[in-house]
């Protein structure tokens, strides 16, 4: 599951590369007629630049993604919840490990990806940072921060570069079936027992924050993307996607008889837009920049994992074979 | 032939598989490489499907309380299963080394269960026969890779063999019922089982550079097919049944 909060910056001064016009206008035309970009493809530095910045993100937040609700596995109530989380978590990881080869038809390899992530160089989604409290929380993941992601994901899928939308598509496949079980979850609390009422509108209460800032800061204040959105590598705006969101899963919600804990969350049916108060995008960079309640913890896990599986990979590496795909 | 036990056969299997299959489950983004937490996973669901399967015998059969009840709920000393089992995770070597030793008996005992007197068994061993044989070859080719592997792979390995072998015959310890069970053709028994995993399990290792051990003390992994736990349970299971007992009979 992915949110495309953190995924593209700009270059850093001097290091803009000036393509050449002829290659670039071939290139534009191709994205302009819809046709996906291969891996052997021309492509100009910036939007490989930038893709594998947003592939990893990706990649990252799938296996980043996969320790809040792992943490809930050995405490799953009974089996079918068990079954059925093992088998969620299992495929986040499973499309970490697809982006991961994604990212590698563009020249970085797996180990300089997962190396960047522990050291702090590449981000993943921001949602992560947060724990998963009770049992509550995890529906609330498994049911809206899926589905957040399912809005990302499949835009994002009708991108330009086929490596990528290949492997959107099939994580989109999987995802609708974390949908549906995170659903079945978050509907079990919210028809259940006032207890089970109460912790999952406490959990709602708690992610909101989170689920607001998935998209990202607002398109007023986001970074310059419209040669992104003309190259096919970002689909949509933030405000788009997070309207998009609204629209598909707040009235599921309501539905319910849960509510919402902004004062000011609204459909205005003249623009057929959901009106909110903002939320603190300061303590959305915050939190990004390694300071919110999670940061630490997750980054620890994973070098962990790092360390300690050091010696296993250093036995299977052989330098014969090699899977980055050279540049082209 | 007392229905007791077969039940005890079953309660021993289930709670190995339960307790080996949450093991296996904490790998859960830590494994050493993406497609092993991937591994891990698989095998984590493997394991706990079959002791659901179990258990649902023991419900419709044997007139058991349901599934969750006995998984989630059950006292800690009425639980069957062996040490080795309740061992905490520790590094990848012994999870590798454990994931080998036990899946190469539990596939032996379900071969021998296609052909067993009670009816219920010879059917669940006849449907999962089959998958076993994927984690048994994903435990040989990673012993093979990391017994001919770097020095430090191999030397790891084999320490953890050294400190966990005597153990794992723990799942061999013999049952309450044992002789009752070979009589009734419910299965050959435990010495048989383990005759044959030593035979198995030999030439793997030996392709791997790696030596069993000589026995030191064969019974230091027992106590656990009479209810007797290593202090590794009991905290395992408070976490098992730790949302469950919020509010035990409802629905999560």
């Amino acid at each position: 599951m992915y949110g495309s909060s953190a995924a593209f910056d700009t270059p850093k001064k001097g290091e803009e590369i000036v393509e050449d016009p002829k290659k670039l206008a071939i290139f534009e035309a191709r994205i302009e007629r819809g046709e996906k970009i291969e891996p052997n493809d021309w492509m100009p530095h910036e939007y490989r630049r930038q893709l594998i910045r947003m592939i990893e993100q990706h990649a990252h937040s799938e296996i980043i993604g996969a320790l809040p609700e792992g943490t809930w596995i050995t405490r799953a109530p009974g089996f079918k919840r068990k079954l059925a989380l093992i088998a969620k978590v299992q495929d986040e990881i499973g499309h970490g490990h697809l982006l991961y080869a994604a990212a590698e038809t563009l020249g970085k390899s797996r180990e300089e990806m997962i190396n960047d992530l522990i050291n702090g160089k590449s981000k993943y989604s921001n949602v992560f940072n947060y724990p998963a409290k009770t049992w509550a929380d995890v529906t609330v993941i498994g049911f809206l921060i899926d589905a957040g992601a399912i809005v990302n994901q499949l835009i994002n899928a009708t991108g330009s570069y086929g490596p990528y939308c290949r492997a959107l598509e099939r994580i989109c496949y999987e995802e609708s079936f974390h949908l549906k079980q995170g659903h079945e979850g978050f509907v079990y609390l919210a028809t259940g027992t006032p207890l089970q009422r109460k912790m999952l509108q406490d959990a709602i209460n708690r992610w909101w924050e989170p689920i607001m800032h998935f998209f990202g800061p607002p398109d007023k204040i986001s970074q310059h993307t419209e040669k992104l959105m003309k190259w096919k590598v970002k689909m949509a705006t933030n405000d788009d996607m997070r309207q998009k969101f609204f629209d598909q899963y707040i009235p599921k919600v309501y539905e319910l008889g849960l509510t919402i804990p902004d004062p000011k969350f609204k459909k205005n049916d003249e623009t057929g837009k959901w009106e909110y108060t903002e939320p603190d995008w300061d303590r959305f960079f915050e939190v990004i920049n390694g300071n919110g309640p999670c940061n630490k913890e997750r980054l620890e896990v994973r070098r962990w994992a790092e360390e300690h599986g050091r010696w296993v990979r250093n036995a299977l590496y052989d330098p014969k074979y090699k899977s980055v795909m050279p540049l082209a | 032939m007392k229905k007791k036990a077969i039940k005890d056969l079953i309660y021993k299997m289930a709670d190995d598989e339960l307790i080996i299959g949450h093991r296996n489950s904490e790998w859960t983004g830590l494994g050493p490489i993406i497609e092993e937490d991937i591994s891990f996973s698989s095998m984590a669901q493997d394991k706990i499907g079959h002791a659901l399967a179990l258990y649902t015998i023991l419900q419709e059969t044997f007139g058991e309380p349901d599934p969750d009840t006995v998984a989630f709920l059950r006292p800690g000393k009425e639980f069957k299963c062996c040490h080795f089992t309740e061992m905490p995770n520790g590094e990848y070597d012994f999870s590798l080394i454990r994931h080998f030793l036990f899946d190469h008996a539990e596939k032996i005992r379900y071969e021998y269960l296609e052909s067993s007197s009670e009816q219920n068994l010879v059917n669940l061993a006849k449907k999962i026969t089959g998958e076993l044989k994927y984690p048994v070859l994903h435990a040989d080719t990673f012993i093979h890779q990391l017994g001919n592997g770097s020095e430090e792979s191999h030397a790891r390995l084999q320490t953890a063999i050294n400190e966990c072998f005597d153990q794992s015959l723990g799942i061999f310890e013999l049952g309450e019922f044992e002789q009752e069970l070979i009589d009734n053709k419910v299965f050959p028994g435990e010495k048989a089982l383990r005759s044959r995993w030593f035979e198995e399990i030999t030439p793997v290792l030996e392709g791997a550079k790696l030596k069993l051990p000589d026995i030191k003390n064969e019974e230091v992994g027992f106590g656990g097919r009479k209810g007797h736990h290593t202090e590794h349970l009991q905290p395992l299971l408070d976490e098992m049944s730790e949302v469950l007992t919020i509010d035990p009979e409802t629905k999560w």
